[in-house]
């Protein structure tokens, strides 16, 4: 590890931080204009967030050290999560400490510390946010992890960047069991990102929320780094997405400067694309029923599965 | 092959006398707790570090070996320790260490069985399974498996005023023998012919490959049935929350994995196992047990019923891991079934640190509340902080994130099923990374589980009033929490050095070592550096700091303030504990997505009821299909029997007659 690769490992991780709420402000965007209506701007997010900065912390009387110590764990998983995804360059000196299978444990951990947290205070919407949480994270994590593995068994690697790099190389081809992967993936970001049609990410105090029913006792600075790493994850998903499905215009190795000026302004455009089609996604859709959202993530597993298997089938 | 004085069995055997001399020693005083608790548990805990050292350093000579002179005439006891052995041995001291520390300060008077009592069984217990893992013929094996089975049933019994625990140990020793049995005939058929039983005999034995499977079968039904494996598990929830909480420990800790030592022991280094479907058997019967066990674990409401089903399921993909290793064996892969192996024995270890760890976590818990029934717990991370943040480290080991232990495993095991579409075989190229499947989910759903145990016990607000009088466990129980969750954080970290002592194992068994692991100390890279790694200690390193980060920057950009004010009430009165979730709550879904699985019984409130009653139950179904028609065909065939037995003498006497004129008749 040299200082050239710790310095494109840290500027990785900064541009992710830093972007991940415009994603968000350009998806809240899209929508808005999708639905005929003006929208908030795409700075919405940051504004909200240095609102919540601002505010005194108001926390339960019975809220424990771990309810506080949790939105930092979250935001350090997701920042860590990250350092992971080559979302620019594939040559990341922190790829290696960490593969595909530690990333999943990553978003594991998150998810779990959130849960805890949700329980801790003992209010009802807590813990019922907290297990519908672990519900659909169950269900999802497995399909996630056979979305990696068909892509590992392609790459023969399990390191994202390594897969990354060797997508990108390689001439366009189409694998079929890609395309599976690809959809379940896609049904995972929805449902681990809380957005339609699994959750609602703009409703508060319904009773079928699950994100939203998990973070209510959070409030000020808590709340802007429990939501800052919401907006941090759907701006991994996103780029783990593209590195694995689209992986066209990364800069490969360390970073070079001439790659980035390639880079840089691919994966802003394949970004807005993704904000538009999720935007378009939750407007065509609706929020299913909570019940219907474990076929929803079963779907997704099985079409994981049966996209490893086509691979085992066709060998491709 | 022995070289030099076997220094270290010499001073592992003379510690397992030790052990059965302190509880000797207790009963010198058997009711005086100052004694036995005190005085007793920590030496025990301190010949379990001194057991730790010495199986380290038995992992770098070669096998030793010793003859005792003692026992029945022409048949001395054979003693050996190799890799295998030490590695079990290791697993035995450190864990135990850490049990027997908590012990000393657990241990009251007025529980039950006198504690003199309770200390002489508990280190019999940890002494037979001691010799389980050292004996190296057949007839030193069935003594060391058969006292661990006694001296475990009567710490399950101790308090046998209780109807339940009676029919708990009842099952239990019950289970135990069947096991036994099929162990006895397994080492029957293994010695082919030849009436040898030390297990340098019965290596050398040649059988056909219908008695090697047979062999096979039978022990793993064995050590199966000792292990938990579904469907031959039935006894295990209802043991292993009977005993005391240190006892629990003992069997799901350390018992469990000494069963898995005698399935390696016997099918890969008596039996040589190289048949492919041998491991997909124990590979299927681990994926099933993998995954009963861990939907089982979701819907219970007592939580050391919770930890006896979340063992089951660890002891499935441990049994995973197990076949896997057969499986690549007989593929002639050996490079990956060492690693197979590895993993397997990892989880041996990281699931005995990490489950003791729970149960004696629970232990304090019921101390401290008198409750095991998750309905009447919660909150307690205010009362009991030490217990409650210790418990964490082996909550977030089973569920198996990083960096902890658990994960490690996982990730081993992982790798080593990301190369079974290698394997030459059309037929199992398929069919083995669907098991991948398979296990990913159980160990996702051990999150679930994980946390609805933590958050019930430990968070929210009290659901009842006097849990308000809690206190936090004493020093001597803290330090044995501090050593088992100090060991699933060190694990967790330093899987690099763990696959070099493993390495031995495999050189032993498999006759192939793991490699060159990585260049540095820090990056566990198993196969190549290109393919796959990862390193614990970066990892830990960076979430700390990036934690660390986080939080000096918002302290020092904006403030510090907090106000304290009232959860939020939905707008309407204030709460209640009693509307936090329920554990029957939080595993409806895992029972309405499985429903199939579970046997419920539920009875509904109808609307007009003036105190409605809601009640479910969730049974096993095996319990159904196998055990209860089972036990109706054991009573018909004695009701049968009994028709010989009229009660008069005058027949009993016409019975011995005949009986002897049968046998007059058979001589002449």
């Amino acid at each position: 590890m040299n200082i050239t690769g710790v310095t494109a490992q840290c500027t990785e991780i900064a541009m992710s931080v830093a972007a991940a709420p415009l994603l968000l402000g350009w998806v809240n965007q899209c929508r808005a204009w999708l639905q005929n209506r003006r929208g908030p701007g795409l700075l919405q997010p940051y504004r909200q967030l240095r609102k919540l900065f601002h505010k005194d912390a108001v926390l339960a009387a019975n809220a424990s050290p771990l309810f506080r110590l949790v939105p930092y764990v979250e935001f350090a998983s997701m920042g860590l999560a990250a350092a992971i995804i080559p979302s620019l360059w594939t040559g990341l000196p922190f790829g290696a400490a960490a593969d595909t299978i530690a990333l999943v444990g990553l978003f594991a951990t998150a998810r779990l510390f959130l849960a805890l947290a949700a329980m801790d205070i003992g209010t009802a919407f807590g813990s019922l946010g907290a297990r519908r949480e672990m519900l659909v994270g169950f269900l999802a994590e497995p399909a996630l992890l056979m979305v990696f593995f068909t892509t590992s068994l392609i790459a023969n690697s399990t390191s994202l960047p390594t897969i990354a790099d060797s997508f990108a190389r390689h001439p366009l081809a189409l694998y079929p069991s890609l395309a599976f992967a690809g959809v379940a993936f896609l049904m995972v970001l929805l449902a681990e990102n809380a957005r339609i049609p699994v959750d609602n990410p703009a409703t508060h105090l319904e009773l079928t929320m699950i994100h939203e029913a998990m973070v209510l006792e959070y409030s000020a600075r808590h709340l802007a780094l429990i939501e800052w790493s919401a907006a941090l994850k759907l701006f991994n998903y996103a780029c783990i997405g593209l590195a694995l499905f689209l992986p066209w215009g990364l800069a490969q190795g360390p970073a070079d400067p001439g790659g980035l000026l390639i880079a840089l302004p691919a994966t802003a455009f394949k970004l807005l694309l993704v904000g538009a089609g999720l935007a378009l996604i939750e407007t065509l859709n609706a929020k299913m029923r909570l019940f219907r959202a474990p076929e929803f993530l079963a779907t997704a597993f099985l079409l994981a599965v049966l996209g490893l298997l086509v691979h085992l089938l066709l060998g491709s | 092959m022995m070289t030099g004085y076997p220094t270290e069995l010499i001073a592992v055997t003379a510690l397992g006398c030790g052990w059965l001399l302190i509880g000797l020693l207790a009963l010198a005083r058997p009711h005086s707790v100052s004694w036995v608790a005190r005085g007793l548990f920590p030496l025990g805990a301190l010949a379990g570090i001194v057991l730790t050292g010495l199986a380290l350093a038995a992992l770098h000579h070669s096998a030793q070996t010793l003859v005792l002179p003692l026992g029945l005439p022409q048949l001395p006891l054979h003693l050996r320790l190799d890799a295998l052995s030490a590695v079990f041995l290791l697993l035995i001291g450190a864990t135990s260490a850490g049990i027997s520390m908590f012990a000393a300060g657990y241990f009251r008077t007025g529980e039950g069985t006198a504690p003199g009592l309770l200390a002489l069984q508990y280190h019999l217990f940890l002494a037979s399974m001691l010799f389980v893992v050292l004996a190296d013929d057949a007839f030193s094996f069935m003594i060391a498996w058969e006292s661990m089975a006694l001296s475990s049933y009567f710490l399950v019994t101790s308090q046998h005023r209780i109807a339940e625990i009676r029919r708990a140990g009842f099952l239990y020793l019950l289970m135990a023998h069947l096991g036994a049995v099929g162990i006895l005939l397994c080492f029957g058929v293994l010695q082919g012919g030849s009436w040898q039983f030390s297990f340098a005999a019965l290596r050398a034995a040649h059988l056909t490959p219908l008695w090697a499977s047979i062999a096979f079968f039978l022990a793993l039904l064995g050590f199966g049935t000792k292990a938990g494996l579904v469907p031959l598990h039935v006894w295990l929830p209802e043991a292993h929350p009977a005993a005391p909480s240190p006892v629990s420990a003992l069997m799901s800790g350390v018992m469990l994995e000494i069963a898995v030592y005698g399935l390696l022991r016997v099918s890969l280094d008596l039996l040589h196992a190289q048949v492919w479907w041998w491991g997909l058997a124990a590979l299927g019967l681990g994926l099933l047990t993998a995954l009963y066990g861990v939907m089982f674990a979701a819907v219970q409401t007592d939580m050391k019923r919770l930890l006896a089903y979340s063992s089951i399921e660890n002891i499935g993909i441990i049994f995973l891991g197990f076949g896997l290793t057969v499986v690549f064996q007989a593929f002639r892969m050996p490079v990956l079934a060492a690693l197979a192996l590895a993993a397997t024995l990892y989880h041996c270890l990281n699931h005995a640190f990490a489950k003791s760890l729970l149960f004696l976590g629970t232990g304090s818990v019921l101390h401290a509340t008198g409750e095991r029934n998750f309905g009447r717990l919660g909150g307690l991370i205010h009362r009991m902080p030490w217990v409650a943040w210790l418990v964490l480290a082996g909550t977030l080991a089973i569920a198996g994130l990083p960096p902890l232990n658990g994960f490690v495993s996982e990730w081993l095991l992982l790798q080593s099923f990301l190369f079974t579409p290698t394997i030459p075989h059309d037929f199992i190229n398929m069919l083995l990374p669907l098991g991948a499947a398979g296990l990913v989910l159980a160990a996702a759903l051990s999150g679930y589980v994980m946390v609805k145990f933590y958050g019930i016990v430990f968070l929210g607000q009290p659901r009842e009033a006097r849990l308000a009088q809690a206190r936090d466990c004493g020093r001597l129980e803290r330090l044995g929490l501090l050593w088992l969750a100090a060991g699933c954080v060190f694990l967790g970290l330093i899987p690099v050095q763990m696959l070099a002592l493993f390495s031995r194992v495999t050189e032993e068994l498999l006759g192939a070592s793991l490699g060159t692991l990585s260049q540095h100390w820090w990056l566990l890279a198993p196969l190549s550096a290109q393919r796959a790694s990862y390193s614990p200690v970066a990892f830990m390193f960076s979430i700390v700091a990036f934690v660390a980060l986080t939080l000096l920057t918002v302290r020092l950009l904006y403030h510090g303030r907090v106000r304290r004010a009232a959860p939020w009430g939905c707008g309407g009165s204030s709460l209640t504990p009693r509307m936090q979730d329920t554990s029957e709550g939080f595993g409806q879904p895992i029972r309405q997505i499985f429903e199939p699985f579970f046997r419920l019984q539920r009875e509904l409130p109808t609307p007009l009821e003036r105190a409605p009653h809601y009640r479910v139950q969730v049974e096993d179904r095996f319990w159904f299909w196998l055990y209860a028609p089972a036990a109706a065909l054991v009573q018909r065939i004695a009701r049968l029997a009994s028709v010989v037995q009229q009660g008069r003498i005058s027949v009993y006497l016409l019975y011995s007659f005949l009986t002897l004129m049968a046998l007059l008749v058979l001589v002449l």
